[in-house]
Protein backbone atom coordinates (compact mmCIF):
# COMPACT_ATOMS: atom_id res chain seq x y z
CA UNK A 1 0.00 0.00 0.00
CA UNK A 2 2.69 2.35 0.94
CA UNK A 3 4.47 1.50 -2.17
CA UNK A 4 1.15 2.64 -4.17
CA UNK A 5 1.13 5.96 -2.71
CA UNK A 6 4.71 6.85 -3.11
CA UNK A 7 5.81 9.35 -5.62
CA UNK A 8 1.92 10.36 -6.36
CA UNK A 9 1.87 13.15 -3.61
CA UNK A 10 -0.79 15.07 -4.44
CA UNK A 11 -3.16 13.69 -7.38
CA UNK A 12 -4.13 16.44 -9.61
CA UNK A 13 -6.16 14.14 -11.74
CA UNK A 14 -9.52 11.84 -11.43
CA UNK A 15 -8.21 9.26 -12.92
CA UNK A 16 -5.25 9.03 -11.19
CA UNK A 17 -6.99 9.94 -7.74
CA UNK A 18 -9.23 7.21 -8.34
CA UNK A 19 -6.66 4.49 -7.76
CA UNK A 20 -4.95 6.19 -4.58
CA UNK A 21 -7.99 7.41 -2.81
CA UNK A 22 -9.57 4.70 -1.22
CA UNK A 23 -6.22 3.70 0.41
CA UNK A 24 -5.30 7.06 1.45
CA UNK A 25 -8.80 7.77 2.58
CA UNK A 26 -8.86 4.22 5.01
CA UNK A 27 -5.21 4.29 5.60
CA UNK A 28 -5.09 6.35 8.79
CA UNK A 29 -8.14 4.06 10.54
CA UNK A 30 -5.87 0.92 9.34
CA UNK A 31 -2.45 2.47 10.69
CA UNK A 32 -4.45 3.01 14.32
CA UNK A 33 -5.65 -0.55 13.93
CA UNK A 34 -2.29 -2.28 12.54
CA UNK A 35 -0.62 -0.82 16.24
CA UNK A 36 -2.82 -3.18 17.73
CA UNK A 37 -1.96 -6.27 15.29
CA UNK A 38 1.51 -6.34 16.86
CA UNK A 39 0.61 -7.13 20.47
CA UNK A 40 -1.30 -9.81 19.09
CA UNK A 41 1.48 -11.76 17.17
CA UNK A 42 3.63 -10.95 20.68
CA UNK A 43 0.69 -12.67 22.13
CA UNK A 44 0.86 -15.73 20.29
CA UNK A 45 4.92 -15.84 20.69
CA UNK A 46 4.29 -15.50 24.73
CA UNK A 47 1.77 -18.60 24.62
CA UNK A 48 4.74 -20.79 23.41
CA UNK A 49 7.37 -19.53 25.62
CA UNK A 50 8.13 -20.64 29.28
CA UNK A 51 7.87 -16.55 30.82
CA UNK A 52 6.84 -15.98 33.87
CA UNK A 53 7.55 -11.66 34.84
CA UNK A 54 8.97 -13.09 38.21
CA UNK A 55 11.84 -15.30 36.44
CA UNK A 56 12.85 -13.21 33.52
CA UNK A 57 15.86 -15.40 33.35
CA UNK A 58 13.53 -18.82 32.56
CA UNK A 59 12.19 -17.14 29.75
CA UNK A 60 12.58 -19.53 26.86
CA UNK A 61 10.73 -21.25 24.33
CA UNK A 62 8.70 -24.27 25.08
CA UNK A 63 7.20 -24.75 22.26
CA UNK A 64 3.72 -26.34 22.61
CA UNK A 65 4.04 -27.06 26.10
CA UNK A 66 1.75 -24.30 27.81
CA UNK A 67 -1.17 -26.23 25.60
CA UNK A 68 0.13 -29.72 26.19
CA UNK A 69 0.17 -29.19 30.30
CA UNK A 70 -3.82 -27.76 29.73
CA UNK A 71 -4.81 -31.52 28.86
CA UNK A 72 -3.76 -32.17 32.60
CA UNK A 73 -4.94 -29.35 34.04
CA UNK A 74 -7.77 -29.39 35.96
CA UNK A 75 -7.80 -25.38 36.97
CA UNK A 76 -8.08 -25.26 32.19
CA UNK A 77 -10.51 -27.65 32.42
CA UNK A 78 -12.56 -25.54 35.22
CA UNK A 79 -12.37 -22.14 33.46
CA UNK A 80 -13.38 -24.19 30.39
CA UNK A 81 -16.39 -25.67 32.05
CA UNK A 82 -17.63 -22.10 34.18
CA UNK A 83 -17.16 -20.02 30.71
CA UNK A 84 -19.25 -22.14 28.72
CA UNK A 85 -21.78 -22.76 31.71
CA UNK A 86 -22.20 -18.94 32.15
CA UNK A 87 -22.04 -18.45 28.05
CA UNK A 88 -25.01 -20.77 27.71
CA UNK A 89 -27.22 -20.00 30.88
CA UNK A 90 -26.94 -16.21 29.95
CA UNK A 91 -28.08 -16.68 26.45
CA UNK A 92 -30.58 -19.04 26.29
CA UNK A 93 -32.59 -17.56 29.07
CA UNK A 94 -31.96 -13.90 27.86
CA UNK A 95 -33.28 -15.29 24.39
CA UNK A 96 -36.26 -16.87 25.66
CA UNK A 97 -37.04 -13.49 28.29
CA UNK A 98 -35.87 -10.97 25.42
CA UNK A 99 -38.37 -12.47 22.81
CA UNK A 100 -40.96 -12.36 25.45
CA UNK A 101 -40.72 -9.25 25.86
CA UNK A 102 -40.30 -8.29 22.10
CA UNK A 103 -43.23 -10.08 21.61
CA UNK A 104 -45.28 -8.57 24.84
CA UNK A 105 -44.17 -5.19 23.44
CA UNK A 106 -44.93 -5.99 19.98
CA UNK A 107 -47.78 -3.78 19.24
CA UNK A 108 -47.13 -0.13 18.55
CA UNK A 109 -48.58 1.97 21.21
CA UNK A 110 -47.70 4.34 23.56
CA UNK A 111 -47.21 2.30 26.60
CA UNK A 112 -45.00 -0.82 24.63
CA UNK A 113 -42.79 2.61 23.14
CA UNK A 114 -42.23 4.11 26.84
CA UNK A 115 -41.43 0.85 28.50
CA UNK A 116 -39.08 -0.17 25.61
CA UNK A 117 -36.97 2.56 25.75
CA UNK A 118 -37.42 2.28 29.37
CA UNK A 119 -35.54 -1.47 29.44
CA UNK A 120 -32.60 0.23 27.42
CA UNK A 121 -31.24 1.53 30.58
CA UNK A 122 -29.64 -1.48 32.06
CA UNK A 123 -28.37 -1.81 28.26
CA UNK A 124 -26.30 1.36 28.82
CA UNK A 125 -25.24 1.12 32.42
CA UNK A 126 -21.56 0.23 32.27
CA UNK A 127 -21.53 -3.74 32.97
CA UNK A 128 -18.99 -3.03 35.58
CA UNK A 129 -21.01 -0.64 37.22
CA UNK A 130 -24.38 -2.60 37.40
CA UNK A 131 -22.17 -5.60 39.13
CA UNK A 132 -21.32 -2.62 41.81
CA UNK A 133 -25.29 -1.87 41.85
CA UNK A 134 -26.27 -5.70 42.08
CA UNK A 135 -23.24 -5.90 45.05
CA UNK A 136 -24.87 -3.31 46.96
CA UNK A 137 -28.07 -4.73 46.42
CA UNK A 138 -27.14 -8.37 47.44
CA UNK A 139 -24.69 -7.02 50.87
CA UNK A 140 -25.32 -9.66 53.56
CA UNK A 141 -25.42 -7.00 55.58
CA UNK A 142 -27.60 -4.26 54.70
CA UNK A 143 -28.57 -5.60 50.54
CA UNK A 144 -32.10 -5.46 49.93
CA UNK A 145 -32.66 -8.53 47.77
CA UNK A 146 -30.23 -10.70 50.78
CA UNK A 147 -33.74 -8.97 52.66
CA UNK A 148 -36.04 -10.61 50.42
CA UNK A 149 -34.52 -13.78 50.10
CA UNK A 150 -34.88 -13.98 54.10
CA UNK A 151 -38.56 -12.65 53.73
CA UNK A 152 -39.10 -16.00 51.54
CA UNK A 153 -37.24 -18.40 54.11
CA UNK A 154 -33.66 -18.35 52.74
CA UNK A 155 -31.60 -17.79 56.21
CA UNK A 156 -27.79 -16.60 55.15
CA UNK A 157 -28.51 -16.52 51.18
CA UNK A 158 -25.21 -15.06 50.66
CA UNK A 159 -25.57 -14.39 46.87
CA UNK A 160 -22.21 -14.38 45.15
CA UNK A 161 -20.10 -14.80 48.44
CA UNK A 162 -21.24 -18.33 48.76
CA UNK A 163 -19.49 -20.51 46.18
CA UNK A 164 -23.22 -22.18 45.45
CA UNK A 165 -25.10 -19.63 44.54
CA UNK A 166 -22.29 -17.27 42.83
CA UNK A 167 -22.99 -18.50 39.28
CA UNK A 168 -26.40 -17.65 39.75
CA UNK A 169 -25.70 -14.18 41.05
CA UNK A 170 -23.37 -13.40 38.20
CA UNK A 171 -26.18 -14.55 35.48
CA UNK A 172 -28.78 -12.70 37.38
CA UNK A 173 -26.50 -8.97 36.19
CA UNK A 174 -25.71 -10.28 32.96
CA UNK A 175 -29.72 -11.14 32.49
CA UNK A 176 -30.50 -7.51 33.37
CA UNK A 177 -28.10 -5.75 31.47
CA UNK A 178 -28.03 -7.50 28.29
CA UNK A 179 -31.79 -8.92 27.94
CA UNK A 180 -32.33 -5.78 26.59
CA UNK A 181 -30.11 -5.96 23.54
CA UNK A 182 -31.96 -9.18 22.57
CA UNK A 183 -34.92 -7.92 23.13
CA UNK A 184 -34.25 -4.40 20.86
CA UNK A 185 -33.35 -6.40 18.32
CA UNK A 186 -35.95 -9.18 17.99
CA UNK A 187 -38.70 -6.22 18.66
CA UNK A 188 -37.16 -4.33 15.44
CA UNK A 189 -37.24 -7.69 13.82
CA UNK A 190 -40.91 -8.05 14.55
CA UNK A 191 -42.25 -4.98 13.65
CA UNK A 192 -40.02 -5.01 10.52
CA UNK A 193 -42.43 -8.34 9.24
CA UNK A 194 -44.32 -8.40 6.32
CA UNK A 195 -47.90 -7.98 7.61
CA UNK A 196 -49.80 -10.07 4.85
CA UNK A 197 -48.62 -13.90 6.46
CA UNK A 198 -50.51 -13.07 9.58
CA UNK A 199 -53.51 -11.14 7.90
CA UNK A 200 -53.86 -14.53 6.00
CA UNK A 201 -53.89 -16.67 9.03
CA UNK A 202 -55.80 -14.36 11.26
CA UNK A 203 -58.24 -14.69 8.07
CA UNK A 204 -58.24 -17.81 8.49
CA UNK A 205 -58.64 -18.41 12.00
CA UNK A 206 -55.57 -20.14 12.32
CA UNK A 207 -54.38 -20.74 16.07
CA UNK A 208 -52.46 -18.05 17.57
CA UNK A 209 -49.87 -21.01 18.83
CA UNK A 210 -49.77 -22.33 15.18
CA UNK A 211 -48.95 -18.82 14.26
CA UNK A 212 -46.70 -18.28 15.72
CA UNK A 213 -44.46 -21.45 15.42
CA UNK A 214 -45.21 -21.88 11.65
CA UNK A 215 -44.72 -17.48 10.52
CA UNK A 216 -43.16 -15.72 12.88
CA UNK A 217 -40.86 -17.70 14.43
CA UNK A 218 -39.18 -19.00 10.89
CA UNK A 219 -39.05 -15.48 9.79
CA UNK A 220 -37.51 -13.73 12.84
CA UNK A 221 -34.84 -16.73 12.53
CA UNK A 222 -32.33 -14.32 11.04
CA UNK A 223 -32.85 -11.80 13.68
CA UNK A 224 -32.83 -14.78 16.12
CA UNK A 225 -29.17 -15.94 15.08
CA UNK A 226 -27.31 -12.41 14.92
CA UNK A 227 -29.02 -11.74 18.60
CA UNK A 228 -27.88 -15.17 19.50
CA UNK A 229 -24.16 -15.30 18.01
CA UNK A 230 -23.42 -11.59 19.13
CA UNK A 231 -23.89 -12.56 22.53
CA UNK A 232 -22.40 -15.61 22.62
CA UNK A 233 -19.36 -13.79 21.41
CA UNK A 234 -19.36 -11.58 24.35
CA UNK A 235 -20.98 -13.37 27.25
CA UNK A 236 -17.94 -16.17 26.61
CA UNK A 237 -15.36 -13.51 26.98
CA UNK A 238 -17.44 -11.80 29.84
CA UNK A 239 -14.84 -9.70 32.31
CA UNK A 240 -16.26 -6.81 33.51
CA UNK A 241 -19.48 -8.39 35.40
CA UNK A 242 -17.58 -11.07 36.97
CA UNK A 243 -13.96 -9.25 37.69
CA UNK A 244 -16.07 -6.51 39.40
CA UNK A 245 -18.65 -8.38 40.98
CA UNK A 246 -16.27 -11.46 42.76
CA UNK A 247 -13.11 -11.00 40.57
CA UNK A 248 -13.33 -14.85 39.67
CA UNK A 249 -13.93 -16.37 43.16
CA UNK A 250 -15.02 -17.38 45.33
CA UNK A 251 -11.94 -19.90 45.16
CA UNK A 252 -11.80 -20.71 41.25
CA UNK A 253 -15.68 -20.79 40.73
CA UNK A 254 -15.89 -18.16 38.57
CA UNK A 255 -12.32 -18.06 36.70
CA UNK A 256 -14.10 -17.55 33.00
CA UNK A 257 -11.46 -17.42 30.62
CA UNK A 258 -10.67 -13.60 30.83
CA UNK A 259 -10.38 -13.51 34.60
CA UNK A 260 -8.21 -16.58 34.88
CA UNK A 261 -5.79 -15.00 32.13
CA UNK A 262 -5.67 -11.65 33.95
CA UNK A 263 -5.37 -13.29 37.05
CA UNK A 264 -2.41 -15.29 35.60
CA UNK A 265 -0.91 -12.47 34.60
CA UNK A 266 -1.49 -10.13 36.88
CA UNK A 267 -1.17 -12.54 40.27
CA UNK A 268 0.42 -15.43 39.65
CA UNK A 269 2.51 -13.63 36.59
CA UNK A 270 2.55 -16.32 34.07
CA UNK A 271 2.77 -14.85 31.03
CA UNK A 272 2.87 -17.90 28.96
CA UNK A 273 -0.46 -19.50 30.21
CA UNK A 274 -2.07 -16.18 30.18
CA UNK A 275 -1.05 -15.85 26.36
CA UNK A 276 -2.22 -19.62 25.96
CA UNK A 277 -5.35 -19.29 27.24
CA UNK A 278 -6.41 -16.02 25.34
CA UNK A 279 -5.30 -17.79 22.31
CA UNK A 280 -7.87 -20.48 22.82
CA UNK A 281 -10.86 -18.30 23.77
CA UNK A 282 -9.45 -16.40 20.41
CA UNK A 283 -9.74 -19.60 18.15
CA UNK A 284 -13.54 -19.83 19.84
CA UNK A 285 -14.83 -16.78 19.22
CA UNK A 286 -12.72 -16.65 15.60
CA UNK A 287 -15.09 -19.63 14.54
CA UNK A 288 -17.80 -18.05 16.30
CA UNK A 289 -17.62 -14.24 14.34
CA UNK A 290 -16.65 -16.30 11.45
CA UNK A 291 -19.96 -17.49 11.40
CA UNK A 292 -22.05 -14.17 12.80
CA UNK A 293 -20.41 -12.63 10.23
CA UNK A 294 -22.20 -14.10 7.29
CA UNK A 295 -25.22 -14.43 9.21
CA UNK A 296 -24.88 -10.48 9.85
CA UNK A 297 -24.08 -10.01 6.01
CA UNK A 298 -27.18 -11.85 4.87
CA UNK A 299 -29.79 -10.03 7.42
CA UNK A 300 -28.20 -6.52 6.30
CA UNK A 301 -28.78 -7.34 2.51
CA UNK A 302 -31.90 -8.26 3.58
CA UNK A 303 -32.75 -5.10 5.38
CA UNK A 304 -31.70 -2.85 3.20
CA UNK A 305 -33.46 -4.47 -0.09
CA UNK A 306 -36.64 -4.07 2.56
CA UNK A 307 -35.94 -0.71 3.07
CA UNK B 1 -56.04 -7.18 14.55
CA UNK B 2 -56.51 -9.81 16.92
CA UNK B 3 -59.53 -9.06 19.03
CA UNK B 4 -58.28 -9.57 22.91
CA UNK B 5 -60.06 -11.27 25.74
CA UNK B 6 -60.27 -8.72 29.61
CA UNK B 7 -57.94 -11.96 31.21
CA UNK B 8 -55.94 -11.94 28.66
CA UNK B 9 -55.15 -8.28 28.36
CA UNK B 10 -55.10 -8.21 32.57
CA UNK B 11 -52.15 -10.94 31.95
CA UNK B 12 -50.32 -9.21 29.59
CA UNK B 13 -49.89 -5.57 31.69
CA UNK B 14 -49.07 -7.92 35.13
CA UNK B 15 -46.72 -9.47 32.68
CA UNK B 16 -44.89 -5.77 31.82
CA UNK B 17 -45.27 -4.60 34.83
CA UNK B 18 -42.88 -7.72 36.25
CA UNK B 19 -40.43 -6.43 33.46
CA UNK B 20 -40.41 -3.29 34.43
CA UNK B 21 -40.11 -4.12 37.66
CA UNK B 22 -37.25 -6.41 37.27
CA UNK B 23 -35.50 -3.57 34.91
CA UNK B 24 -35.89 -0.39 36.50
CA UNK B 25 -36.08 -1.35 40.46
CA UNK B 26 -32.25 -1.53 40.35
CA UNK B 27 -31.74 2.01 39.01
CA UNK B 28 -34.41 3.03 41.49
CA UNK B 29 -33.21 1.74 44.46
CA UNK B 30 -29.61 2.83 44.03
CA UNK B 31 -30.51 6.15 43.38
CA UNK B 32 -32.79 6.33 46.15
CA UNK B 33 -29.68 4.98 48.08
CA UNK B 34 -27.54 7.99 47.23
CA UNK B 35 -29.49 10.12 49.03
CA UNK B 36 -29.38 8.58 52.58
CA UNK B 37 -27.16 8.31 55.33
CA UNK B 38 -25.78 4.85 56.33
CA UNK B 39 -28.12 5.00 59.31
CA UNK B 40 -31.32 4.63 57.15
CA UNK B 41 -29.37 2.32 54.88
CA UNK B 42 -28.70 0.06 57.50
CA UNK B 43 -31.71 -0.05 58.60
CA UNK B 44 -33.22 -3.71 59.09
CA UNK B 45 -36.25 -4.01 57.62
CA UNK B 46 -35.15 -1.04 54.71
CA UNK B 47 -38.05 1.17 53.92
CA UNK B 48 -38.24 3.69 51.21
CA UNK B 49 -39.48 6.80 53.88
CA UNK B 50 -35.91 8.62 54.72
CA UNK B 51 -35.40 12.42 54.73
CA UNK B 52 -33.03 12.54 51.71
CA UNK B 53 -29.84 13.92 52.21
CA UNK B 54 -27.67 15.60 49.14
CA UNK B 55 -24.42 14.92 51.99
CA UNK B 56 -23.18 12.20 49.83
CA UNK B 57 -23.04 14.33 45.99
CA UNK B 58 -21.48 16.80 48.34
CA UNK B 59 -18.81 14.35 49.54
CA UNK B 60 -18.10 13.54 46.14
CA UNK B 61 -17.94 17.08 44.59
CA UNK B 62 -15.37 18.24 47.34
CA UNK B 63 -13.49 14.87 47.18
CA UNK B 64 -13.50 14.46 51.28
CA UNK B 65 -14.92 11.74 52.20
CA UNK B 66 -16.08 10.81 55.80
CA UNK B 67 -15.83 7.58 56.81
CA UNK B 68 -15.98 5.73 59.94
CA UNK B 69 -12.02 5.10 60.23
CA UNK B 70 -11.20 9.21 59.18
CA UNK B 71 -11.36 11.11 56.64
CA UNK B 72 -10.59 9.41 53.19
CA UNK B 73 -9.74 11.99 50.02
CA UNK B 74 -11.16 9.98 47.03
CA UNK B 75 -10.92 12.34 43.56
CA UNK B 76 -14.09 10.88 42.10
CA UNK B 77 -14.48 14.23 40.13
CA UNK B 78 -10.93 13.46 38.23
CA UNK B 79 -12.71 9.75 37.35
CA UNK B 80 -15.65 11.69 35.67
CA UNK B 81 -13.32 14.11 34.10
CA UNK B 82 -10.83 11.26 32.55
CA UNK B 83 -14.18 9.66 31.12
CA UNK B 84 -15.09 13.09 29.72
CA UNK B 85 -12.08 13.08 28.33
CA UNK B 86 -11.40 10.06 27.55
CA UNK B 87 -14.58 9.29 25.30
CA UNK B 88 -15.01 12.59 23.91
CA UNK B 89 -11.04 12.67 22.49
CA UNK B 90 -11.27 9.09 21.45
CA UNK B 91 -14.55 9.53 19.59
CA UNK B 92 -13.17 13.03 17.62
CA UNK B 93 -10.84 11.20 16.54
CA UNK B 94 -12.20 7.84 16.04
CA UNK B 95 -14.60 10.36 13.35
CA UNK B 96 -11.51 12.07 12.09
CA UNK B 97 -10.09 8.49 10.93
CA UNK B 98 -13.52 6.60 10.17
CA UNK B 99 -15.46 9.12 8.28
CA UNK B 100 -13.34 9.32 5.29
CA UNK B 101 -12.83 5.00 5.51
CA UNK B 102 -16.40 4.53 6.02
CA UNK B 103 -16.81 6.48 2.78
CA UNK B 104 -14.10 4.77 0.46
CA UNK B 105 -15.64 1.41 1.94
CA UNK B 106 -19.05 2.32 0.75
CA UNK B 107 -18.35 4.43 -2.10
CA UNK B 108 -15.22 3.47 -4.14
CA UNK B 109 -14.56 -0.43 -4.12
CA UNK B 110 -11.07 -1.19 -4.36
CA UNK B 111 -9.07 -4.43 -4.52
CA UNK B 112 -9.39 -5.59 -0.67
CA UNK B 113 -11.43 -3.23 0.71
CA UNK B 114 -14.27 -6.16 1.97
CA UNK B 115 -11.54 -8.18 3.62
CA UNK B 116 -10.10 -4.60 5.27
CA UNK B 117 -13.23 -3.75 6.64
CA UNK B 118 -14.18 -7.04 7.90
CA UNK B 119 -10.89 -7.45 9.72
CA UNK B 120 -11.26 -4.49 10.88
CA UNK B 121 -15.37 -5.45 12.20
CA UNK B 122 -13.21 -8.52 13.28
CA UNK B 123 -11.66 -6.33 16.16
CA UNK B 124 -14.56 -5.99 17.89
CA UNK B 125 -15.24 -9.85 19.00
CA UNK B 126 -11.84 -10.74 19.74
CA UNK B 127 -10.72 -10.76 23.81
CA UNK B 128 -9.49 -7.64 24.42
CA UNK B 129 -7.13 -8.75 26.80
CA UNK B 130 -5.53 -10.98 24.26
CA UNK B 131 -4.18 -6.99 23.26
CA UNK B 132 -3.78 -5.72 26.42
CA UNK B 133 -2.00 -7.47 28.09
CA UNK B 134 1.37 -7.74 25.85
CA UNK B 135 0.16 -3.65 25.05
CA UNK B 136 0.86 -3.52 29.03
CA UNK B 137 4.85 -4.29 28.29
CA UNK B 138 5.08 -2.24 24.57
CA UNK B 139 3.72 0.91 26.45
CA UNK B 140 6.70 0.85 29.12
CA UNK B 141 8.62 0.44 26.83
CA UNK B 142 7.21 3.22 24.52
CA UNK B 143 7.05 5.51 27.67
CA UNK B 144 2.82 5.18 26.71
CA UNK B 145 2.07 3.51 29.77
CA UNK B 146 -0.70 5.46 31.69
CA UNK B 147 -0.94 8.41 29.60
CA UNK B 148 -3.86 9.76 28.21
CA UNK B 149 -2.39 9.76 24.57
CA UNK B 150 -2.27 5.57 24.93
CA UNK B 151 -5.42 5.05 26.06
CA UNK B 152 -7.01 6.95 23.31
CA UNK B 153 -4.78 4.39 20.99
CA UNK B 154 -6.44 1.72 22.60
CA UNK B 155 -9.94 2.98 22.94
CA UNK B 156 -9.89 3.20 18.98
CA UNK B 157 -10.45 -0.54 19.19
CA UNK B 158 -13.94 0.20 20.45
CA UNK B 159 -14.99 3.46 18.91
CA UNK B 160 -13.52 2.59 14.80
CA UNK B 161 -15.25 -0.72 14.03
CA UNK B 162 -18.29 0.82 15.62
CA UNK B 163 -18.17 4.23 13.75
CA UNK B 164 -17.06 2.51 10.30
CA UNK B 165 -19.76 -0.04 9.81
CA UNK B 166 -22.56 2.44 11.40
CA UNK B 167 -21.26 5.32 9.16
CA UNK B 168 -20.61 3.10 5.69
CA UNK B 169 -24.38 1.97 5.72
CA UNK B 170 -25.52 5.65 5.86
CA UNK B 171 -23.18 6.49 2.61
CA UNK B 172 -24.26 3.34 0.95
CA UNK B 173 -27.88 4.85 1.08
CA UNK B 174 -27.14 7.84 -0.52
CA UNK B 175 -27.83 7.51 -4.42
CA UNK B 176 -24.34 8.05 -5.77
CA UNK B 177 -25.92 9.67 -9.22
CA UNK B 178 -26.59 13.23 -6.50
CA UNK B 179 -23.12 12.76 -5.89
CA UNK B 180 -22.49 12.12 -9.93
CA UNK B 181 -24.40 14.97 -10.85
CA UNK B 182 -22.33 17.45 -8.55
CA UNK B 183 -19.01 16.38 -10.37
CA UNK B 184 -20.09 16.40 -13.68
CA UNK B 185 -21.09 19.79 -12.56
CA UNK B 186 -16.82 20.36 -12.52
CA UNK B 187 -16.51 20.22 -8.32
CA UNK B 188 -13.95 18.22 -7.66
CA UNK B 189 -14.02 15.36 -5.35
CA UNK B 190 -13.07 16.66 -2.16
CA UNK B 191 -15.98 19.87 -2.35
CA UNK B 192 -18.23 16.49 -3.11
CA UNK B 193 -17.20 14.59 0.13
CA UNK B 194 -17.87 17.94 1.58
CA UNK B 195 -20.99 19.50 0.62
CA UNK B 196 -23.17 16.38 -0.88
CA UNK B 197 -21.96 13.39 0.94
CA UNK B 198 -21.00 14.68 4.89
CA UNK B 199 -24.29 16.33 4.75
CA UNK B 200 -26.60 13.56 3.30
CA UNK B 201 -24.99 11.31 6.19
CA UNK B 202 -25.10 13.71 8.64
CA UNK B 203 -27.47 11.57 10.80
CA UNK B 204 -25.93 8.56 10.82
CA UNK B 205 -22.26 10.25 11.26
CA UNK B 206 -24.18 11.72 14.69
CA UNK B 207 -25.98 8.47 15.71
CA UNK B 208 -22.03 6.90 15.40
CA UNK B 209 -20.35 9.37 17.44
CA UNK B 210 -22.84 9.37 20.29
CA UNK B 211 -23.04 5.48 20.29
CA UNK B 212 -19.17 5.03 20.53
CA UNK B 213 -19.38 7.72 23.00
CA UNK B 214 -21.74 5.66 25.06
CA UNK B 215 -19.16 2.45 24.46
CA UNK B 216 -16.10 4.52 25.30
CA UNK B 217 -17.41 5.47 28.41
CA UNK B 218 -18.76 2.02 29.69
CA UNK B 219 -15.59 0.35 28.77
CA UNK B 220 -13.34 -1.11 32.22
CA UNK B 221 -10.54 -3.51 30.67
CA UNK B 222 -8.80 -1.12 28.70
CA UNK B 223 -8.20 1.25 31.86
CA UNK B 224 -8.21 -1.49 33.67
CA UNK B 225 -5.51 -2.95 32.67
CA UNK B 226 -3.43 0.46 31.32
CA UNK B 227 -4.56 3.35 33.50
CA UNK B 228 -3.25 3.97 36.88
CA UNK B 229 -5.32 6.17 39.92
CA UNK B 230 -5.14 9.40 38.35
CA UNK B 231 -6.16 8.45 34.58
CA UNK B 232 -8.68 6.37 35.13
CA UNK B 233 -12.05 6.62 34.07
CA UNK B 234 -15.93 6.01 36.50
CA UNK B 235 -16.09 2.55 35.33
CA UNK B 236 -12.39 1.25 36.94
CA UNK B 237 -12.37 4.01 40.10
CA UNK B 238 -16.16 3.38 41.41
CA UNK B 239 -14.35 -0.11 42.06
CA UNK B 240 -11.49 1.27 43.89
CA UNK B 241 -13.83 3.10 45.63
CA UNK B 242 -16.00 0.35 46.87
CA UNK B 243 -13.12 -1.65 48.54
CA UNK B 244 -11.84 1.58 50.69
CA UNK B 245 -12.83 0.74 54.26
CA UNK B 246 -15.47 2.00 56.16
CA UNK B 247 -16.59 3.78 53.09
CA UNK B 248 -20.60 5.18 53.34
CA UNK B 249 -22.72 2.86 51.45
CA UNK B 250 -24.69 6.17 49.70
CA UNK B 251 -21.48 8.02 48.34
CA UNK B 252 -20.80 4.52 46.45
CA UNK B 253 -24.09 4.73 45.83
CA UNK B 254 -24.35 8.37 44.57
CA UNK B 255 -21.15 7.54 42.61
CA UNK B 256 -22.73 5.23 40.04
CA UNK B 257 -25.56 7.59 39.91
CA UNK B 258 -23.08 10.12 38.56
CA UNK B 259 -21.18 7.66 36.43
CA UNK B 260 -24.43 6.55 34.94
CA UNK B 261 -26.33 9.15 34.15
CA UNK B 262 -24.30 10.86 31.20
CA UNK B 263 -24.81 7.73 29.33
CA UNK B 264 -28.55 7.74 29.82
CA UNK B 265 -28.98 11.08 28.67
CA UNK B 266 -27.35 10.32 25.52
CA UNK B 267 -29.47 6.92 25.28
CA UNK B 268 -32.65 8.86 25.34
CA UNK B 269 -31.55 11.17 22.75
CA UNK B 270 -30.07 8.77 20.59
CA UNK B 271 -32.70 6.02 21.16
CA UNK B 272 -34.09 6.31 17.32
CA UNK B 273 -30.34 5.08 15.98
CA UNK B 274 -29.20 2.43 19.26
CA UNK B 275 -31.13 -0.65 17.24
CA UNK B 276 -29.18 0.10 14.35
CA UNK B 277 -25.58 0.95 15.97
CA UNK B 278 -26.33 -2.01 18.62
CA UNK B 279 -26.09 -4.29 15.16
CA UNK B 280 -23.39 -2.70 13.79
CA UNK B 281 -25.64 -1.48 11.42
CA UNK B 282 -27.69 -4.87 10.33
CA UNK B 283 -31.11 -4.09 11.93
CA UNK B 284 -32.82 -0.74 11.20
CA UNK B 285 -34.67 0.40 13.94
Amino acid sequence: MTTAMTGQPRPRRFRVSRRVLPYLLSLPALLTCIGILIPFGTAVIYSLQRYRLSQPWARKFNWGENYFNFLSDSAFWNTLKVSVVYAGLTVVLELLLGLGIALLLQKRSRVNNFVSIMLLMPLMTAPALAALMWKLMTNPGFGILSYFATLIGLEDFNWASDPSTAMLTVVIVDIWVYTPFIMILLLAGLRSLPQQPFEAAALDGVPRLFVFWRITLPMLTPFLLTATLFRVIESIQQFDIIYAMTQGGPGDRLTVFQVEAYLNFFQSTNVGRSAALLMILWAITYALSNIFIKNWLRLREKQRGEA
Amino acid sequence: MLTTSPIERILRGLAITLVCLFFMFPIVWIFLMSFQTNETILRIPPSVVFAPTLDNYQALITGKLETAAGMLEINFMRNLGNSLFLSATSVAIGLLLGVPAAYAFARLKFKGSEDIAFTLLSFRFAPPLLVLLPLTIYFQQLGLANTYGGLIWVYQLIVLPLILWIVRGYFEDIPADIEYAYRIAGHDFWSTFRRIALPLAGPGIAAAGLLSFIFAWNNFVFALVLASADKQPVTVGALAFVTASGIQYGQVAAGIVLSIAPTFALALYAQRYLVEGLSLGAVKG
